[in-house]
């Protein structure tokens, strides 16, 4: 590989130089490894393919202040394990007992012993994600991760657990990275909501053995200031299932990554998310990579985002399906519904597919709210500004129809409605 | 104060048109040429008319559709007047316009359409909201009536309807928010004979001294059902023949070619 130019060397250097790197204990490898990737690649720029629609200053600045007053912690009426991190950093004392039938969740940065299950997950996944697009933020967060969870699923998890995160310093800038295994049979719930620092880097790394399930619901909620960057890296085996729905309201620059890998046969993978924003300064892009590498296997992009007054929206989309993945059904939809004029939609839906029995459909669209509609709810004494809301949130309810659990679901919609009742005119 | 006298003077008379002038917002294609028109309180008006008379836009405008620049006239609703009104103020104002083409809302529950709408009306007027528990004892009595099983309300607004469940549906509406003008646009088109009774025994139902109908239709078998007092033949943007039930029957019997003939 060829060098990397001195002006990326050097950005590279600034983003790192107050970071924290533990190179011992079974971390050690995996962390010294992505460093040294990350040397080769450098940070996103702007004329890489993959962020092209995306600018990624503001996820690669060397320092950040950003407004973290406004974060926003869902899903309170569901009876849950709670895990509090606050500006990235593991709050016992606000955290529930972190014990449970079914599971076993310990903190990264205390699983110091030499001996580690989750040595085969930790930037294992995120590896194996960086092909064939490269995700430097991944592998900072490998190297740099300070903390995070380590959750081993053996049975069926009696209740969610939920990560919430919360923000205390505008210049606080948190990387964490997580690791789920799930082994054969088990099941959890993964809830994650608030905003975890003025920046958040973070990697979610699941490995769902065979007829496991795994459903991850979160909200990136109401801070108009909010920077983030995940990643979900998911290795999924035979007959399992892996869900996960983000809500996504406000946020100066939301980038979520999903790269999930189907391996084994009969498997099941949901992605689907529901974004509202407003202004200029509003910036969302979920990028998904979806890989089918064994037959029968059922795949689905669910993807549905509200703009107005200048908002940016960005999809890219990707199914592969390898040569041999025979009877995938693959299904991948992203729509915008634009507010005004000045609003726009990015999409980038792609097929790749390398085996001839198969099922795969995408679509993308860009509207306004349907006239006819809005005329027919006024005509029946529904005002103007309800009228808006009820079609807005049936333009969202596909996505949110994704989840699940219904109450995780009404939780979320709620929340969109609110939005919508601050955010009139 | 000049309001309520002006209600009183108009008592019975619900709907009142005239010289009603309607061109296109974005063209300069005139629809309706002064049009002159009043309904009673507990009658019901037929208007019938060929293809592109100005019938259909009739119903639009005075319901308050875009896309349509009132060039003179006026058009009161019990003294009030309509076309300063938004569509929604007209709804809460006793107006109702059966769709000739009821509209498929996806993502939008059948209830949670029909409790906005009940509520939003009833606010509107200064009226208490209706509970949740009352508005679904509401529902399934008028629901039953009009054959609209559980299912049809759960599903979203008119989606995967048939034809006849669409109209079935209007009339639904039209029961629950107790409007005092009706309008029907071409209730009658796309439905069979079955559908078309039940939907007329469902406006018949409605019949009432405190309630005035519009029925726009092209046909005069739905008036079989639904027996008017009074018929208008409108053309060319005008009410051109005002009569009784007859009129309708000469309507069927003759065709507009030769009726409209006699008038010019």
């Amino acid at each position: 590989m060829m060098a990397l130019a001195q002006t990326r060397l050097d950005q590279l250097s600034a983003r790192i130089a107050g970071l924290h790197f533990p190179s011992t204990g079974w971390q050690g490898k995996a962390r010294g490894d992505a460093l040294s990737r990350l040397g080769e690649v450098g940070l996103p720029a702007a004329r890489d393919e993959y962020w092209r629609y995306t600018a990624p200053a503001k996820l690669t600045a060397a320092e950040v202040k950003a407004d973290v007053s406004k974060g926003e912690v869902a899903f309170d009426e569901t009876d849950a394990l709670r895990v509090v991190f606050v500006d990235g950093v593991f709050d016992a004392a606000a955290s529930d007992d972190l014990a449970m039938d079914g599971l076993e969740i310990v903190r990264l940065a205390d699983a110091v012993t030499d001996i580690h299950w989750a040595a085969e997950i930790y930037g294992q996944l995120e590896t194996k994600g960086q092909t064939p697009v490269v995700r430097p933020l991944a592998t900072l967060a490998t190297a740099f991760a300070t903390d995070g969870l380590l959750i081993r699923v053996t049975g069926k998890a009696t209740r969610p657990v939920h990560v919430v995160y919360i923000g205390k310093s505008d210049t606080s800038d948190a990387i964490l990275h997580h690791c789920v295994m799930l082994e054969k049979g088990a099941e959890m719930t993964l809830l994650e909501s608030g905003d975890a620092a003025a920046r958040f880097t973070s990697n979610l790394e699941v490995d769902v053995a065979e007829e496991a399930r795994f459903h991850h619901v979160r909200l990136q909620g109401r801070n108009a200031d909010r920077r983030v960057n995940t990643h979900i890296f998911a290795r999924i085996a035979e007959q399992s299932t892996f869900k996960s729905f983000t809500a996504s309201i406000n946020g100066t620059m939301t980038r979520n990554e999903a790269v999930l890998d189907i391996v084994g046969d009969d498997a099941i993978a949901h992605v689907a998310g529901a974004t509202v924003g407003d202004g200029r300064d509003f910036h969302n892009d979920d990028t998904v990579f979806i890989t089918h590498a064994a037959e029968r296997c059922e795949s689905r992009q669910v993807y549905k985002k509200v703009l107005k007054n200048g908002a940016t929206g960005v999809f890219q989309g990707k199914i592969l399906v390898k040569p041999g993945a025979q009877k995938t059904d693959g299904y991948q939809i992203s729509q915008s519904l634009l507010l005004d004029g000045d609003s726009q939609f990015l999409a980038k839906p792609e097929l790749e597919i390398y085996a001839d029995d198969v099922k795969c459909s995408h679509g993308s669209t860009s509207g306004a709210i349907d006239d006819t509609a809005l005329f027919y709810l006024r005509s029946r004494g529904v005002p103007l500004r309800r009228a808006q809301s009820l079609l807005v949130l049936a333009f969202l309810a596909e996505a949110l129809s994704e989840i699940e659990d219904e109450a995780l679901a009404e939780d979320l919609r709620l929340r969109l409605e609110d939005w919508l009742d601050r955010h009139e005119g | 104060m000049s309001r309520s006298a002006s209600k009183g003077l108009w008592a019975n008379i619900m709907l009142n048109i005239k010289n009603l002038h309607v061109k296109l917002e974005d063209e300069d294609k005139v629809i309706l040429r002064g049009v002159d028109l009043t309904v009673e309180a507990g009658k019901v008006h037929a208007i019938m008319g060929p293809n592109g008379s100005g019938k259909s836009t009739l119903s639009y405008v005075l319901s308050g559709r875009d896309g349509y620049e009132v060039t003179d006239g006026s058009a009161e609703l019990e003294g009030e007047e309509l076309l300063d009104m938004d569509p929604e103020e007209r709804a809460a104002a006793g107006l109702f316009l059966a769709f000739q083409y009821p509209v498929e809302i996806p993502g939008v529950g059948n209830m949670t359409f029909l409790r906005t709408a009940l509520n939003a009306q009833r606010k509107a007027r200064g009226e208490e909201e209706v509970s949740a528990g009352d508005f679904l004892k509401l529902v399934r009595e008028k629901a039953a009536s009009l054959k609209i099983d559980a299912d049809m309300m759960k599903r979203p607004v008119n989606v995967g309807f048939s034809g006849g469940e669409k109209k079935r549906n209007e009339i639904l509406q039209m029961a629950l928010l107790e409007p005092k003008m009706c309008i029907l646009d071409e209730t009658d088109s796309g439905l069979d004979v079955d559908a078309m009774k039940l939907v007329a025994d469902g406006v018949n139902a409605l019949r009432s001294e405190g309630r005035g109908f519009l029925v726009i239709t092209h046909y005069q078998r739905l008036l079989d059902h639904i027996k008017p007092d009074v018929v208008h033949i409108m053309a060319n943007g005008r009410i051109v023949l005002t009569g009784g039930p007859e009129l309708a029957l000469e309507v069927e019997k003759n065709g507009y070619t030769d009726i409209l003939a006699g008038v010019e």
